[in-house]
């Protein structure tokens, strides 16, 4: 029996978690719409929406730039990652060719593969070939990295699709990259968009990688740009939150209309076959 | 798995393409005209021109410098002057120097915060809600896995505020008349790697719980009802039906919270740097800090290994025990 008591327990319970996992989101919420002077961390209810910070990070901490620069850099990277597997996963999952399996899990090692352990050779490789401080050098490893999960994900999908689709197609005279681009990436495109949310969301919010490869500011990422800006103005805790606000917003605003994919695809991809 | 049928007569001359250059449209059409009469299940040659321009630049960021970390681990190097090779010291370091050591014992002792408080919270509260439906569930669901979202930077910066001398933790206990226990909890010595790994407790619970809610909707009612006509209270409905049901998600969810807690670098820079003194480092810091601040390049390259190991062996251990379970 589920009396009335367990319900409003348990939901008593489900609100306090909610509540837990929201109180540092409104706590720099509240601190970044506050007064600048208000040295109070806490959480103190602002009074009005203060739009200052926001104008202040933007000119003062240079957090313009940094956005164009996470923006470039993440559109770069999804559009690569994309591109390269769907054409790999495609391969892996409909057709058959020695060693096939072999060169699929050397991409499914890179699912649990730590950055720490590629981020050194890395470093003084792109360095060797003066990409240091250019955006290649945000670009390409993380684009390397994203294909990892990519792989994996597209080729679950071509696996799953229809048999006699791509049996028809090739009746019908279509060669494989026509069946591709013509027949299964169409089909596809709910499998292609949460690929697409994930890299999107792990290209943004990447700091190791930008920590590493840019010492200028003019290559600044906004995760970076956050992290020099702390170190620098430790005590401007308006101006920290309204950053982290802006860094946060665009891939909050993704996750909200688009939850289902995003669980969908951070949840399954650690699932081995 | 099936693995492909070998068919060595039927397969077409030379297969490897030229590698290093991204094929163009035309290319894969033409190449791909020439293998499309072949019967259907024949090896296909084409599919390495699809998967080339991948592996090219998986390879060469990716497979190269994991390799190159490897080779790093066996030198002693600055980063500038040359480097003498060290043969197995910097494994040996790992294992006897307190430095290195240390580290890798407060990434297992975060493993508890990160993985297993995590797992549990979920497992509870997923299982309070399987008794009966639970209506605003997609509000719920993305509130609590909202934290898997933001960019560790800014949780980061949003902690340090929590977690401050002046800030809303010590805030609320002076508020309780506890005000005796305020500290600076990022700062103190025993406190810091507990205040870290609250933190990733309140990053992964949610994963999790969404993970468990997802599978105990899949339970059958029956088995409730069953276990319900048979007189088990909510214990014995846990270990009897739920728990048994969530075997395959619990061994994602651990497999998920252990590789965030090792690979979690932009937290520890952010909060702590692996202060105060060394008591939060953790390998993942230990890389970027012996790598790029004290010149230690093999040394951060073996511990690079050691992570990368470490998360293997945890990886792989949590698969054995499901499968080991289910047999």
């Amino acid at each position: 029996m589920t009396g009335r008591l367990e319900r409003s327990v348990t939901y008593g319970i489900l609100a306090l978690f909610a509540v837990i996992s929201l109180t540092p989101v409104i706590g720099i919420l509240s601190t970044a719409f506050g007064r600048q002077s208000s040295l109070d961390t806490g959480f103190a209810l602002p009074d009005g929406l203060n739009w200052a910070n926001f104008a202040d990070a933007w000119t003062r901490g240079h957090f313009g730039s940094y956005l164009t620069n996470s923006v470039l850099v993440a559109v770069v990277v999804v559009t690569a990652t994309t591109v390269l597997a769907v054409l790999a996963a495609y391969a892996f999952g409909v057709m058959r060719f020695p060693g096939s399996n072999l060169l699929f899990y050397l991409f499914v090692l890179g699912l649990t593969l730590p950055q720490e352990a590629l981020v050194v050779p890395l470093y003084f490789d792109l360095r060797y070939w003066q990409l240091t401080d250019t955006y290649w050098a945000l670009i390409l490893p993380q684009t390397a990295q994203s294909l990892a999960f990519g792989v994996f994900w597209m080729r679950t999908y071509f696996r799953g699709s229809p048999r006699s689709v791509i049996e028809a197609a090739r009746i019908d005279g279509a060669s494989s990259w026509t069946t591709l681009w013509r027949v299964l990436v169409p089909m596809g495109r709910p499998a292609l968009s949460t690929m697409v949310v994930i890299v999107f969301m792990w290209t943004w919010n990447e700091f190791l990688m930008a920590l590493v490869m840019v010492s200028d500011e003019a290559h600044r990422t906004v995760p970076l740009g956050l992290a020099f800006f702390q170190g620098q103005h430790s005590s401007d805790t308006a101006l920290l939150a309204a950053a982290s606000v802006m860094i946060a917003l665009p891939v909050v605003v993704v996750y909200v209309a688009l939850q289902r994919r995003f669980i969908e695809g951070m949840l399954t991809g650690a699932v081995k076959e | 798995m099936s693995a492909a049928p070998a068919a060595p007569s039927a397969a077409p001359d030379s297969p490897l393409p030229p590698g290093t250059s991204a094929p163009r449209g035309s290319l894969l059409r033409r190449t791909a005209g020439r293998y499309r009469r072949g019967a259907p299940g024949r090896p296909r040659a084409v599919g390495y021109l699809y998967i080339a321009p991948a592996l090219v630049l998986y390879a060469v960021f990716l497979l190269f410098p994991l390799g190159q970390t490897a080779w790093l681990s066996l030198l002693h190097w600055d980063g500038l002057t040359a480097a003498t090779w060290a043969g197995g010291a910097n494994y040996r370091a790992l294992l006897t120097d307190p430095s290195l050591r240390g580290p890798f014992l407060h990434a297992l002792a975060l493993l508890f915060f990160y993985a297993v408080l995590p797992v549990v919270l979920g497992l509870l509260l997923a299982s309070a809600l399987s008794r009966f439906r639970v209506r605003g569930m997609t509000f719920f669901r993305t509130v609590l896995f909202l934290p898997q979202v933001l960019a560790m930077v800014v949780v980061g910066v949003a902690w340090r505020s929590v977690l401050g001398a002046d800030g809303l933790l010590n805030d609320v206990l002076r508020t309780v008349g506890l005000g005796s226990l305020a500290r600076s909890w990022l700062g103190d010595y025993t406190w810091a790697l507990p205040a870290v790994g609250t933190v990733g407790t309140w990053v992964e619970t949610g994963l999790c719980v969404v993970l468990f809610l997802a599978g105990v909707q899949r339970i059958p009612r029956e088995l409730y009802e069953a276990a319900r006509m048979d007189g088990a209270g909510p214990l014995r409905e846990f270990f009897a039906v739920t728990l048994p049901a969530l075997r395959a998600e619990t061994a994602v969810a651990l497999t998920l919270t252990i590789v965030a807690g090792l690979r979690n670098f932009d937290l520890i820079y952010i909060t702590t740097s692996g202060g105060p003194g060394n008591a939060t480092s953790v390998p993942a810091y230990e890389v970027y800090h012996r790598a790029f601040e004290t010149n230690e390049v093999g040394s951060a390259a073996a511990m690079g290994i050691g992570l990368t190991v470490l998360i293997f062996v945890l990886t792989v251990s949590v698969a054995r025990l499901v499968e080991g379970r289910e047999r």
